[in-house]
């Protein structure tokens, strides 16, 4: 342990337009053969660190650095066309998104011997023969067919495995991963670290992992170091790290998570059912041939039956592509569907125009992305006004301008937010943004579309804060669609767990979550990481 | 006062742009990308250029019959002003500040003999003695002596913005002052210092103006940009030209871009049925060639107007008439290239999830369309009305070429070049009138395109957060 694979001392980076630094003096050294965790929030300066590694940084970043080491070697000292040497070959880097990582147009085998034959002098065939190799080391299934698919034939998780194939390829001693496992479901997480693991103890290579997940990266690491605004505040061993966090910063993150446990404390007292839905399709019809005949449908929500009871959480559990956002939509009208829904006594199948549009003051939606869900051009006053002009047009501008103030300071935001554009907010202030739009017209029921899965840890727990919040003054009922049980445990006080457009399991969310029936369930249960803490 | 069509348009516009800024005016939310535009140099240089074009083109607009009329002729106050101009026409070709036609002829010298040799212009530096000596320190004294008027004008214009920005700011301070008194910390309140795009403006107006009145003062005794086949001053018809170019940019784009917006808007946000009509209609449109529809409509004009001759006494009549149809056809033809950008675009947009929040929340779809819809393909709007304001000023220099474009009677930088043309094969070649619509038309372009660019980093919040 006397030689680091990888020393970096005194690095700091910064922007020619923005006058901050982005990363801030920071030093730290990789071992070989070691897993290396870099934590933080987003924005904190963690992937800038790996890029000027690598000095991939874009061309307006200014660097600098006492030095940064790769098995005795100074990288600064080296040129731009030895540096090309060592990407790949000695230092592999794996993307956040495989989708947009991965060129669309060539097939995954050429892909793969591009870097082979980029970093090694070896004849055709041999070349072939080491893409299949580490197609099989990734475990793709079926390597040997798969070899000659296109990106967009395989799913997520196997663009993930690709996309580690040919970081593997130039058989480096350090793989950078920079969240590799963000865009993917819990149980495809699972299986994609498992493999890192595997695959960094058959080749001894050392492992820098890059996350925003705390409990992830406390089931992988052997050291973990936390980065905030620019600086490493903490670093340490795993074991110590999170038994005893030193840093405030770190016990704030680690206090953030939400807990499993949390699911306990929910009242089970029975109230009047808000929201019936029975049978409930969403089916897409697929076309074929020249007069577009329908040749069979996608069952994108198939035959779902559930209840949501006044001024109650019911959450909706399923991995991507299970239909529960499709779902979610389809209730609002937004996706054509068929079935019964009864929200507060009144029938909403078969209701248009007009009728419909009076009933919308009934469920609101807020949705999964802050960023694309409110129009760039139009003022935050005239965002959450929206739907008071639409449905009380009798209100006058006077009376509207004071409702938005209220509403702001419902959702815990400036009063002068409202003269300002979506894009001047954060991520986490823009979905307050997007509830106090929501809340405008005094929902029953909101349907709460991944609120929080694109935020940041502690962000997401201020916002579940603060559903919870307004769920107890204003007694609305949500339908919080997930993907993390985590979160689920927090907010939920029923839970219906979604697969391939049905939902397999319905029930108290203590129930569910401690003792699962269905199998799926228990697989999505095991694959959350959770918090390892040795006692 | 006469009020051609083209002109009642162009008051309109003009109308249309006034009452827009006023209701812009007290919206918050519009001042400041107005304030970025304000601070961009090249922004408010080309605005300089650009408005100093459209003044001269405002000036071309106004028309009436003079009081003194004998041929039944429509002047502008344009022509009004440059009267020695319009009325100094010399026989033939002559060179930029020439004293002698372009080409030899038999002239009768005073004693009645013939000789064969260069005559001098009828105009073009009549009033000197011996062409040979006195013709450049004449032109430079003249030059120079327009300079000094115009830097003269510029230093009295500035003295007097100078004296108004002191005495407001003195009766601020006066107001303010009291109120000020006991209190700490609050200074009386300074001018603000020039910003730079202020002093960029000053520096184009210093170039501009002086520039100009030398070119009023010279053009009084020569020809600055030569003459044309038939004698005509090319600095006045360059001149002239300005307001044809603007109407063909300004009134096509106006008659296409309603078509354009409406229905690529609509293809895109309903689909089904509306969208299949619309895009009917473009295709087949587009397959059309856009020249045989413009020669049809402008021979329907002709016919029309030879019809009812009594409508259409006068020869600028007749050439607004056709002017007219011709911003109308080629309006007509081209807004399908901007109708599939905006349909693409809508396609997209109407996905996006604000626009389905907007539908959760009950808003009519009528109005998403004008909320959200609209605001969001503005700026493609405006990018392709600039190319096309440029495109479309070139494509009529094109159209003239064929005999479809602005009448021949009417000026226009078109007519100058295709007139130019054949004379690019003359030895020794004639240069000036392709070099002067080409310098007006470069500078009307380059100003609007440039002009754009700032406008449309302005507008667009995303962008504007970002620097």
């Amino acid at each position: 342990m006397n030689n680091p694979l990888l020393t970096v001392e005194h690095l700091s980076v910064a922007f020619n337009h923005k006058q901050q630094t982005v990363v801030d003096n920071i030093s730290f050294e990789i071992h070989a053969g070691e897993t290396f965790a870099l934590v933080g929030e987003s924005g904190s300066g963690k992937s800038i660190t790996a890029l000027s590694v690598l000095r991939l940084l874009p061309n307006n970043a200014r660097f600098n650095a006492d030095a940064i080491t790769l098995k005795g070697d100074d990288l600064l000292k080296r040129s731009e066309l030895e540096l090309c040497k060592i990407r790949g070959r000695c230092i592999g880097f794996i993307f956040q998104d495989p989708m947009s990582s991965l060129n669309p147009v060539m097939t995954i085998g050429s892909q793969i011997e591009e870097v082979i034959k980029l970093h090694f002098d070896l004849p055709r065939d041999e070349v072939q023969q080491r893409a299949l190799e580490l197609l099989q080391q990734v475990e793709l299934p079926e390597a040997q067919q798969r070899i000659k698919d296109y990106p967009h034939q395989l799913s997520g998780g196997q663009r993930q495995r690709v996309m580690i194939a040919i970081a593997l390829a130039g058989k480096p001693d350090l793989l950078i991963a920079d969240e590799p496992t963000t865009s993917l479901d819990v149980t495809i997480q699972a299986q994609i670290l498992a493999l890192l693991k595997n695959i960094q103890q058959q080749t001894g290579m050392a492992l820098w992992l890059i996350s925003h997940d705390l409990a992830l990266v406390s089931s992988i690491a052997d050291r973990v170091a936390v980065m905030q605004q620019g600086k490493i505040v903490e670093i340490g061993a795993t074991a110590e790290f999170f038994n005893q966090p030193k840093h405030p910063y770190t016990r704030k993150l680690l206090n953030a998570l939400p807990s499993m446990q949390s699911c306990l404390a929910h009242s089970t007292e029975e109230k009047p059912p808000l929201l019936q839905v029975s049978d409930f399709y969403c089916h897409y019809p697929i076309r074929k041939g020249i007069f577009k005949r329908i040749v069979d449908y996608v069952r994108a929500v198939d035959g779902v039956s559930f209840d949501i009871q006044q001024g109650k959480t019911l959450a909706l559990v399923g991995e991507s592509g299970c239909g529960k956002t499709t779902l979610g939509k389809s209730l609002l009208n937004l996706i054509p569907g068929s079935g019964r829904v009864v929200i507060n006594g009144v029938e909403l199948n078969g209701l248009t125009g007009e009728a419909l549009r009076q009933q919308r003051a009934n469920i609101q939606i807020v949705f999964q992305d802050p960023f694309s869900s409110m129009n760039p051009r139009m003022l935050v006053g005239d965002i959450i006004a929206e739907g008071i002009r639409a449905l009380h047009p009798e209100v006058s501008a006077d009376q509207r301008k004071d409702r938005v103030r209220q509403l702001l300071q419902q959702v815990d935001l400036p009063e002068d937010s409202a003269l300002r554009y979506p894009h001047e907010f954060s991520g986490g202030q823009r979905q307050r943004i997007c509830i106090a739009r929501a809340l405008a017209v005094d929902p029953k029921l909101i349907v709460c579309d991944e609120p929080t899965s694109a935020l940041d840890v502690s962000v997401q727990a201020q916002i579940i804060q603060l559903l919870k919040t307004l769920q107890r003054e204003k007694g609305v009922s949500y339908l919080f669609i997930t993907h993390d049980l985590a979160v689920v445990a927090e907010i939920a006080d029923d839970v219906a767990v979604m697969y391939q457009g049905k939902i397999i399991e319905q029930g108290g969310v203590a129930e569910v979550l401690t003792q699962p029936k269905q199998a799926y369930t228990q697989k999505l249960l095991a694959a959350v990481p959770v918090l390892k803490v040795d006692k | 006062m006469v009020v051609l069509w083209t002109d009642a348009l162009i008051y309109l516009l003009i109308v249309v742009m006034l009452t827009l800024g006023l209701y812009l005016r007290g919206k918050e939310h519009i001042q400041r990308p107005l304030q970025q535009i304000s601070r961009s140099k090249i922004g408010m240089v080309s605005l300089v250029v650009l408005v100093f074009f459209v003044l001269i083109g405002l000036l071309d607009s106004v028309h009436f019959k003079p009081a003194n009329d004998k041929k039944n002729e429509i002047i502008s106050l344009l022509d009004d002003w440059a009267t020695p101009l319009r009325e100094h026409g010399e026989k033939t070709y002559s060179a930029p500040f020439a004293t002698t036609l372009y080409s030899k002829e038999m002239i009768m010298l005073a004693d009645g003999s013939m000789q064969w040799g260069y005559p001098r212009l009828e105009f073009g530096g009549r009033h000197l003695d011996d062409p040979e000596t006195q013709r450049i320190p004449d032109i430079l004294q003249k030059g120079l002596y327009g300079l000094a008027q115009g830097l003269g004008l510029m230093g009295l214009f500035m003295l007097l913005c100078y004296a108004v920005r002191q005495t407001y700011y003195e009766r601020l301070n006066f107001i303010v002052r009291p109120e000020c008194e006991g209190r700490e910390g609050i200074e009386a309140q300074d001018p603000e210092p020039i910003s730079p795009s202020t002093k960029a403006v000053w520096l184009v107006l210093f170039i501009i103006v002086p520039l100009a009145t030398a070119l009023i003062h010279l053009s009084a005794y020569y020809h600055v940009f030569g003459t044309d086949k038939v004698g005509e001053d090319v600095f006045y018809q360059a001149v002239k030209s300005i307001r044809t170019g603007l109407v063909i940019g300004t009134l096509t784009t106006l008659i296409m871009l309603p078509m354009a917006i409406i229905f690529g808007i609509l293809a895109g946000f309903f689909r089904g049925w509306v969208d299949d009509i619309i895009q009917y209609i473009y295709t087949t449109l587009n397959s059309i060639p856009g020249v045989l529809l413009i020669a049809a409509s402008i021979l329907m004009v002709q016919v029309y107007m030879a019809n009812h001759e009594a409508d259409f006494t006068s020869v600028i009549v007749r050439a607004d008439m056709r002017l007219l149809f011709l911003c109308m056809i080629l309006g007509v033809t081209s807004w399908t290239g901007l109708c599939r950008l905006l349909r693409a675009e809508t396609l997209k947009l109407r996905e996006m999830e604000y626009v389905q929040a907007a539908q959760a929340l009950g808003v009519k779809q009528d109005t998403i369309l004008v909320r959200h819809i609209l605001p969001n393909v503005m700026h493609i709007v405006l990018i392709s009305v600039v190319l096309d304001f440029s495109s479309l000023v070139l494509a009529e220099a094109v159209l003239s070429y064929i005999n479809i474009g602005v009448d021949p009677t009417s000026y226009s930088w078109g007519n100058m070049i295709n007139g130019a043309r054949l004379e690019m094969a003359r030895e020794p070649i004639v240069w000036w009138s392709l070099t002067a619509a080409f310098v007006f038309m470069f500078a009307l372009v380059l100003a609007a395109n440039l002009f754009a660019d700032v406008v449309q980093d302005a507008f667009d919040p995303r962008r504007s957060g970002n620097e």
